[in-house]
């Protein structure tokens, strides 16, 4: 099972007390309040996680996969991750076999 | 904008919980989401992306100060795929409240 916005808004309930509510606004905020700083052009920086970065591509030529008919990709911005030393290490460590 | 400023971000848009509260619960989340992924469990947030893990075979590198071969061992790294809100919004194509 993937981890959702429901299960981390039942984590603040469930280990600092937030009520429902509260806990499904703060889950709603974390994730605005990132996306909002990203529209702006801003890098958002969490340490401890990673970095969300932001990247301007140019024009480029492509193609429809369909039906084969040559179409340029815009320009456009996009966000890349990147994820921080400790995140890294983390998930590193893990052996098992991912959940697709 | 760093992880404090995110925090201050969140505190003007609400008014029933503290600075600290708020600051606890960021923590929490974070923790939480580092979590899953270090177990191998997947991340889906609708609108704003999911994050997975991507495999990395085994290679041999060199270090680059010896030149000598070294084995690396197969291991897994954090990646992170934008959902279309977020991608339509950064790129100015959204329409900034859905």
């Amino acid at each position: 099972m993937a981890l959702t916005k429901a299960a981390m808004a039942e984590k603040l309930f469930d280990d600092l007390g937030l009520n429902k509510r509260e806990a499904k606004e703060m889950v709603d905020l974390f994730f605005e309040e990132i996306r909002i700083a990203l529209e702006k052009g801003e890098q958002v920086k969490l340490s401890g996680f990673g970095n969300f970065d932001l990247r301007s591509k140019n024009q480029r030529p492509g193609r429809n996969p369909k039906t084969g008919e040559e179409i340029p990709i815009s320009a456009r911005r996009v966000v890349t991750f990147r994820p921080g030393q400790k995140l890294r290490a983390r998930v590193e460590a893990y052996a098992g076999t991912v959940e697709q | 904008m760093t992880k404090s400023e995110l925090i201050e971000a969140i505190a003007l848009k609400q008014t029933q919980l503290t600075q600290k509260d708020i600051d606890s619960a960021v923590k929490t989340l974070l923790e939480h989401m580092a979590h899953s992924l270090s177990n191998g469990e997947r991340i889906e947030i609708r609108g704003f992306g999911s994050f997975s893990l991507h495999h990395r075979p085994p290679r041999t590198g060199r270090n680059p100060k010896t030149g000598d071969a070294v084995k690396l061992p197969e291991k897994y790294v954090p990646h992170f795929k934008p959902g279309k809100e977020l991608r339509d919004r950064v790129n100015g194509t959204g329409n900034g409240s859905k």
